[in-house]
């Protein structure tokens, strides 16, 4: 049997009640106060076929403040190494160029790192192979990126397996993985030019994605774009839905969910019946973790499919959206005008 | 102590915002967004910038023409003696109020070339006439004088160069593509932070979008978006304004329910593109090499160089109804005096 250490962690509520500052505001449900410890777990034992997990495990205070407090040891194996090796590849490809970009001095570097970037080839390139300072880096950054994505991919679906778990973290992850090859990869080829791609940089590729949005007549009228925003935040809403409610309940031990689910009177039917009261309708402990996981995918995917049709199918979302109804007249308040390009000829 | 440094780290994170409160005005149909977003703090520091001179008392176009009087008035001999010395005496104290006289003109012999400047200051005035005469599309009768861009400097204080590329080890990694730089030219952003060389001198299309819902062979891409972007975060900077003065920002494109701003704004990228192109351009072997840019370029226009903050330089007040002669349609065009 396991021997239970407990961190006394209250001992400073109990010595404030002592002194008489007890109404004083203690949120102890922001971090885990009460850090169950017992000695250090090596896991399951492994198939064949499988790599030894790596590393002396060891426990953390802080860790545990925010989650279990034993770190390690990690099951790296193949696929693990492969990927961190292309991902170390295409970091140094990108953070080298960034550094070159500055000539090489590492103050300007620390100080403009959020405006560099790696550029991906200029449009008259189109899909053919540019010159290395041309986009090249960007080429090849790219396919290290996607290579180590991809393995890591593969590592979680195996590690999954090996578990005997659902594959639910590799399929969540495909979805994200599904919205960066449509940035970087799919749509690019469909509109024959590299240059469409994302830039690797931090303001970048935020400017590179208020760019798109006013060279394809403004996202806001993408009804897949819509879409991905509902999920985004619905996301964040059903997350605070949900942490919100397990939280509240911690006091009656919510947290340990299946010995909760079919007893009366207990932290579970408790949040269940706060959600049947308010809202009418309460999600499961099951439920709610498909609510979220779909939410959660239809994010990227939706989010994806709207990135592929622009450009290739729609290239100018505003008047899509005039020509089907979907954005709304509004009174004209200016006298009218009319785009001078058009009444004198002039060039653009 | 914790709360302490909560409280420095959110002032850290702070640090790089305009602080509240900010003046909201509404331009446009109510709801839609379309609003002016003003500092206050900002606008009096503008502001401050936008006093108009006095104008000296005019004596009258009557009497002998400066021609008859002066020698070697090639721009400026249709108008009175009185009114040419009373706009050399405004000029001086518009452009050159600390060098005097003497910033353009050798004092043994006025009339004389020798002085760079007087070259370029002529060049400058036969500007002025074109400008305040054939530009009216943007300056209309409010028009321009020395001081709109001047403001009592020799050197405006807004002019442009064109940017040279970034340095970076033996051409094999780095490009920066004319971009990702903190540059003023764009608030800071990383947009390409030369849109001037391009679209104020050069004749580039600065419109990407398509004009049709479906493709139709628009071939502009995202890059070139990201300079028109540069651009117009210029003109945004240089206005003192928001995209919403000139655009119904639902749609860039359109022209349909957008301020009529944006018509002034067009001749304007017009005007300066010419007069880069007409004036500036060519007095580049006219000006020594310290007063030109890394590239050896002359300096040149872009719209702060006029607006200075304002949405209007001077906040629209009109110094030229004082001086009728800087109007006047050009006489035969002359050319620049060698040196």
């Amino acid at each position: 049997m396991v021997e239970l250490v407990v961190e006394p962690a209250d001992l400073v509520s109990v010595a404030r009640e002592l002194i008489g500052a007890s109404d004083m505001a203690d949120y102890q449900n922001i971090f885990t106060t009460v850090q169950v410890r017992g000695p250090l777990e090596y896991g399951v034992p492994l198939g064949p076929g499988n790599s030894p997990r790596d590393g002396q495990p060891f426990f953390s205070h802080w860790l545990g403040k925010i989650g279990n407090a034993q770190f390690g040891p990690i099951y790296l194996g193949g696929l693990g190494l492969a990927s961190i090796i292309c991902g170390i590849i295409a970091t140094t490809v990108i953070g080298m160029n960034m550094l070159a970009s500055v000539n090489y001095n590492p103050i300007q570097f620390i100080r403009q790192l959020f405006w560099l970037s790696l550029e991906p080839p200029p449009p008259s390139y189109g899909l053919s192979l540019p010159p290395l300072n041309q986009g090249g880096w960007w080429l090849i950054a790219g396919l290290f990126l996607t290579l180590s994505l991809f393995l890591w991919w593969w590592r979680t679906y195996r590690r999954a397996r090996e578990l005997g778990m659902g594959t639910h973290v590799p399929w969540a992850f495909a979805a994200a993985i599904w919205l960066y090859l449509v940035l970087g990869f799919f749509r690019p080829i469909l509109m024959g030019s590299w240059g469409e791609a994302v830039p690797f940089g931090i303001f970048p590729h935020l400017d590179w994605t208020a760019a798109f949005s006013l060279r394809y007549g403004n996202l806001f009228y993408n009804p897949f774009h819509a879409l991905s925003i509902v999920f985004l935040y619905g996301s964040a809403l059903l997350f605070a839905m949900h942490g919100a409610t397990i939280l509240a309940v911690t006091r009656y031990g919510g947290e340990r969910e299946i010995e909760q689910i079919t007893d009366r009177g207990t932290a579970s039917e408790r949040a269940a019946l706060f959600w049947r009261w308010t809202m009418g309708f309460n999600a499961t402990m099951e439920s709610i973790h498909r609510w979220a996981w779909w939410f959660a995918v239809l994010c990227p995917l939706t989010g994806g499919i709207g990135i592929l049709l622009t450009g290739t199918v729609v290239d100018n979302w505003y008047l899509w959206a005039i020509k089907h109804g979907v954005a709304p007249p509004y009174p004209d308040v200016f006298p009218a005008i009319t785009d001078p390009a058009s009444i004198q000829g002039a060039k653009p | 102590m914790r709360v302490l440094i909560a409280i420095m780290a959110a002032m850290a994170v702070l640090s790089g915002c305009e602080r509240p409160p900010m003046d909201a005005v509404q331009h446009g149909y109510r709801g839609t967004g379309m609003a002016q977003i003003y500092n206050p703090r900002t606008t009096e520091l503008v502001a401050a910038k936008q006093e108009v001179p006095v104008a000296i008392p005019s004596p009258g176009s009557e009497g002998p023409r400066a021609s008859q009087v002066f020698k070697n008035v090639q721009v400026l001999g249709d108008i009175s003696a009185g009114e040419f010395t009373r706009l050399m005496v405004s000029i001086t104290a518009w452009v050159a109020p600390d060098q005097g006289c003497v910033y353009c003109h050798n004092p043994a012999n006025f009339a004389e070339d020798t002085v760079y400047t007087k070259v370029v200051a002529r060049r400058m005035l036969q500007m002025t006439r074109d400008i305040n005469s054939q530009w009216t599309q943007h300056v209309a009768q409010t028009g321009v004088t020395c001081y709109t861009c001047h403001r009592g400097q020799p050197i405006p204080s807004a002019v442009w160069f064109k940017k040279k590329d970034a340095p970076y080890g033996a051409n094999f990694m780095g490009d920066k593509a004319g971009q990702n730089t903190p540059d003023p030219t764009v608030n800071l952003s990383s947009l390409p932070y030369d849109p001037f060389t391009p679209f104020l001198l050069g004749n580039e299309s600065i419109r990407v979008n398509a004009t049709t819902a479906l493709p139709t062979g628009n071939r502009q891409s995202i890059k070139q978006a990201e300079w028109t972007y540069g651009l117009m975060v210029h003109l945004s900077q240089a206005l003192g304004v928001n995209c919403t003065y000139c655009h119904n920002t639902r749609s860039f494109q359109s022209w349909e329910g957008n301020p009529p701003q944006r018509v002034k704004a067009w001749h304007g990228i017009r005007m300066a593109r010419s007069l880069n192109n007409d004036y500036m351009e060519p007095l580049t072997a006219t000006f020594p090499d310290h007063r030109k840019g890394d590239l050896g370029d002359v300096a040149k226009i872009n719209c702060e160089t006029c607006h200075q903050g304002a949405y209007k330089p001077l906040y629209g007040a009109s110094m030229l109804k004082d001086f009728p002669e800087l109007k006047e349609v050009r006489p035969a065009p002359t050319q620049v005096a060698k040196k």
